[in-house]
């Protein structure tokens, strides 16, 4: 569809008047943050920053500025904005842990156990303090066993501690006995009682979980991509069950890590995802690590497909994830949680530029310049077509069903042999993969 | 010794004939592995033992051939030995002493997180640097070459001033037939584009192959293509007849015990040089303890002066006090001869990757040490030395980079001293992990630390545009500073089958 227009109208005052139908000579873009996200949309070209009220295209915004205004703001269509209204139900502890459960239940009742237990990625975990009693059962069942406090909407490890004992979390006993008085003195922060993986994968008796990067561009239907590019965060000391006090041994946040006595920034904690699978691929062997990582794969997509129905889909949404997976020795993997606004503010050098590559290529997917149609002059380097299985760094890993790297045709359609189109922790040649994808066509007008 | 045992036992089995015991026997080895285990351990001893020379030479010439390069390394370990000795009693630190009980029963509680322990080492300096020997190698002379001819074209630019024999590419070409072009390798031709059936599908099958047969010279030919990441310590091990049966845990037990008991003058120097190199190194952090626990035995184990015999270095004597040249009161210190440098650990942390065992690690470790890096801090005329290694640096880069070395020369920037650390090190912590154990693959898989100058001269060919523009040393290394990108396989590759001759 095609408009007759000139690319861009200059009324009597010298700047660009935006008229009804007028083809976008810019991407306008909000940006709440000022860490890594602002450089990388400083340097796209043809977009340029709004201030305060100016209408925008575009708005990377914080979770607060989103519960504050998203139900008041009319977006156009080609508007694009980066969470989904209720993404909470996935990034809450409590909330996701329900939703996870729920859909376990669905899935046992529909396709039997086996099925249902490849949602068995989550420890034991219990919404303090409504299933206080739950809790205290289970707590009971395994005695001597060490379980985890965290509160459920705080990020970078504050508030989180072990215990072993129940009288270390009294508060969160649902007492009956209380008055009324003194229940609406003291409103107990919601906190989730989550039993403690006391086998973690040590390397070298270091503790460390993996940060592994999701995007959602849609819920309904469900289409996913996994970057290529992620860490592994170590504890800065050796892993011991008998300290449960000192959180540096436990907690693997950057974020808690920098306030550790020896904590040495030139130290750097973070191993690359492709060091680490190297390194478990040379200490078990590539079948192992290879059944390893699809289990991996598993607990994205189980874990977006829990919330499937819950999360409110809208087309201008999209959202980028930070899942935190934990190993433990038998090489499973666990999930400890999900973060809707992962942290994007770079450790050092070579983390800025994986998060710059990670969110030039998050806004090459969400392709708001393909929604500019109407001005192919402006952005002709830029066009998706939709299909593309690949995207720089990320690989698509479910597309309202699961996405194979081989091509499912005819010919191929009896083979048994299909491997997932993930790579996490591989080889991450996106420059050239991205030179590949944005050529222009051969025979392509090019007016 | 344990195989002679093993067939003695086997006369008691049944099948075993009178008749045909000499077949039986054999037979018997072969099923069991015993003679596969014999084969491999002969083929060890082939790789260490040096060449049989004449009957009446006496046993220096094992260690060292040449009489000018032996008293060089003799006046080196003096040096080093006077360093040693002024810190011992600048400090006040005996060379050696006997743990308290309190303090033994502490290190075997902390034995497994030694790196949380902070010692007070700043009075302690490494013994040296890779940059003090370099010195020494440059005023290595010849005393039977003249070298008062006129400075010619044909003379040499670089620091190496000794007329050692090398190679040039065309022989080179042929002994690293499997380097070329039209061969497949890891580090190339498993790439991400390239197909998997072309090339590393076959490739791995094999090497499960070489695996199972246990088969070291098999190994060792399969590595100069490169070993799967998978693969790679079993085909290590193998290659290195590392085995860690019970006799080697219990050595290595033995070995940790003697630390527990003795605290030794250079187990602060080898503190200080992990804190130094390897804790601050992004990939190996996390390997701080292990490193302690492979140097620290290291430094005790009296094994490793076996390897002396063909190690032109000497291992430092000390004398018990008032007896200095008496020799029934001498002895060796460090238990295992060998004084370590600033860097040392970095020998070690790359197989941190690939071992998590310490005894295996451990017995890994030592086998490269003896066969390999000892080369590189002793000052030799064997090609694979450090001061081969040095001069063939240097005439590859004179002969087919000559403008770049020119160039560098004139702005007071030689090539070598920009290139010795990365090769004393076997480029241990300048590349990443990945790249460095593909080069290892080949150091094993031809026997010969050759490649490691190769790599050297390949590195400056690669940055040559660059370096042609800077004009002072310091801008050369910042141009060299960071190697962490290069792609090994290529570059040598490239250097040796693509340089027009």
């Amino acid at each position: 569809m095609s408009r007759n227009k000139t690319a861009g109208y200059k009324g009597p005052y010298g700047y660009q008047k935006r008229r009804e139908g007028d083809g976008r000579s810019c991407v306008r873009y909000k940006c709440g943050l000022t860490n890594t996200i602002q450089d990388v949309l400083r340097q796209r070209p043809g977009w340029m920053e709004v201030k305060d009220d100016g209408e925008w295209d575009f708005n990377w915004c914080d979770v607060g500025w989103l519960r504050e205004n998203f139900d008041h703001s009319y977006m156009e269509e080609h508007v694009r904005i980066c969470h989904f209204r209720n993404h909470y139900e996935l990034t809450r502890k409590n909330l996701m842990v329900k939703n996870l459960k729920r859909y376990r239940k669905t899935l046992e009742r529909e396709a039997g156990r086996i099925e249902a237990s490849k949602c068995d990625f989550f420890p034991r975990t219990f919404e303090l303090p409504s299933e206080y009693h739950l809790f205290v059962e289970e707590f009971k069942r395994s005695p001597g066993s060490t379980w985890i406090m965290k509160p459920v909407a705080r990020s970078q490890g504050k508030g989180i501690f072990l215990f072993q004992k129940l009288k270390d979390i009294m508060d969160w006993k649902k007492d009956g006995s209380r008055s009324e008085e003194q229940r609406d003195e003291t409103q107990v922060e919601s906190y989730v009682a989550q039993r403690y993986i006391e086998n973690p994968y040590l390397i070298s008796g270091r503790k460390f979980d993996l940060r592994v990067y999701v995007l959602v561009t849609s819920y309904i239907p469900l289409k996913a991509w996994l970057y290529r590019d992620g860490f592994a965060r170590f504890s800065s000391t050796r892993f011991s069950l008998t300290s449960i006090d000192d959180q540096y041994v436990h907690l693997t946040n950057v974020a808690v890590q920098k306030t550790a006595p020896d904590y040495d920034p030139e130290k750097g904690c973070k191993w690359q995802m492709q060091q680490l699978r190297r390194y478990l691929t040379a200490r078990h062997g590539t079948e192992t690590i290879e059944a390893l990582f699809k289990d991996i794969d598993n607990i994205f997509v189980r874990s977006l497909q829990s919330v499937q129905k819950v999360i409110i889909n809208d087309k201008h949404c999209f959202e980028l994830y930070g899942y935190d997976i934990l190993l433990d020795q038998d090489l499973k993997p666990w999930l400890i949680e999900v973060n809707a606004s992962p942290s994007l503010t770079a450790s050092s050098q070579e983390d800025y530029e994986m998060k710059c590559c990670l969110l030039e290529d998050t806004l090459h997917i969400v392709d708001i310049e393909g929604s500019c149609q109407e001005n192919p002059l402006l952005f002709p380097d830029l066009r998706l077509t939709g299909r593309e299985k690949r995207v720089g760094g990320y690989d698509l890993m479910w597309n309202d069903g699961p996405v194979y790297r081989e091509d499912v045709n005819l010919e191929t359609l009896g083979s048994a042999c299909f491997t997932a189109n993930t790579h996490l922790g591989c080889v991450n040649d996106r420059k050239k993969q991205l030179r590949q994808l944005l050529k222009p066509f051969p025979g392509k007008k090019r007016i | 010794m344990l195989s002679s045992l093993s067939a003695a036992e086997c006369l008691h089995r049944p099948e075993i004939q009178l008749e045909s015991l000499k077949e039986d026997v054999r037979n018997f080895l072969k099923a069991s592995g015993w003679e596969r285990k014999l084969q491999n351990a002969v083929y060890r001893e082939l790789h260490v033992q040096p060449l049989p020379s004449h009957p009446a030479a006496p046993p220096e010439h094992a260690k060292e051939p040449l009489a000018y390069m032996r008293k060089a390394q003799v006046n080196w370990e003096k040096r080093i030995l006077k360093s040693l000795n002024s810190m011992c009693t600048e400090l006040g630190v005996p060379l050696a002493r006997k743990r308290p009980a309190v303090e033994q029963k502490e290190l075997t509680n902390k034995w497994n997180e030694m790196g949380t322990d902070e010692p007070d080492l700043s009075r302690f300096r490494p013994v040296y640097a890779p940059k003090d020997f370099l010195e020494v190698l440059i005023s290595l002379r010849n005393p039977n070459h003249d070298s008062s001819e006129e400075a010619s074209a044909k003379s040499h630019w670089g620091l190496i001033q000794v007329p050692l024999h090398d190679r040039d590419i065309p022989q080179m070409r042929e002994a690293y037939s499997e380097l070329s072009l039209t061969t497949g390798q890891l580090g190339i031709d498993d790439h991400t584009h390239v197909p998997p059936d072309l090339f590393e599908s076959e490739h791995t099958r094999i090497g499960k192959k070489v695996v199972n047969e246990q088969d070291c010279a098999a190994a060792q030919q399969y590595s100069r293509q490169g070993c799967p990441t998978g693969l790679r310590a079993d085909l290590w091990a193998l290659i290195l007849n590392s085995t860690n049966e019970p006799e080697d845990v219990m050595h290595y037990e033995q070995l940790k015990a003697g630390v527990i008991h003795h605290d030794l003058l250079v187990d602060n120097l080898i503190y200080k040089d992990v804190k130094l190199t390897a804790s601050n190194d992004d990939y190996y952090f996390v390997f701080e303890d292990f490193l302690y626990q492979v140097l620290l035995c290291f430094s005790r184990d009296t094994a490793v002066l076996e390897h002396f015999s063909y190690n032109s270095a000497t291992p430092p004597k000390s004398y018990i006090q008032g007896k200095v040249g008496v020799e029934e009161f001498a002895v060796v210190y460090p238990p295992n001869g060998v004084i370590p440098f600033h860097g040392f650990s970095m020998y070690v942390a790359p197989l941190c990757f690939l071992y998590n065992e310490p005894s295996k690690l451990y017995s890994v470790f030592r086998e490269m040490y003896v066969r390999y890096f000892f080369r590189l801090h002793s000052v030799s005329s064997s090609t694979s030395g450090i001061v081969s290694l040095c001069l063939q640096f240097e005439r590859l880069l004179q002969t087919h980079l000559p403008q770049l070395f020119y160039h560098l020369r004139e702005i007071g920037a030689q090539p070598l001293r920009i290139a010795f650390k990365w090769m004393v090190r076997a480029f241990s912590g300048y590349l990443s992990t990945d790249q460095l154990l593909l080069l290892w693959d080949r150091i094993l898989g031809y026997d010969s630390l050759e490649i490691v100058a190769v790599l050297a001269a390949a590195v400056f060919a690669f940055r040559a545009e660059n370096l042609m523009e800077v004009t002072s040393l310091t801008s050369a290394e910042a141009v060299l500073a960071d190697l962490s990108t290069l792609k090994v396989m290529p570059l040598i590759q490239i250097f040796l089958f693509a340089t027009v001759i």
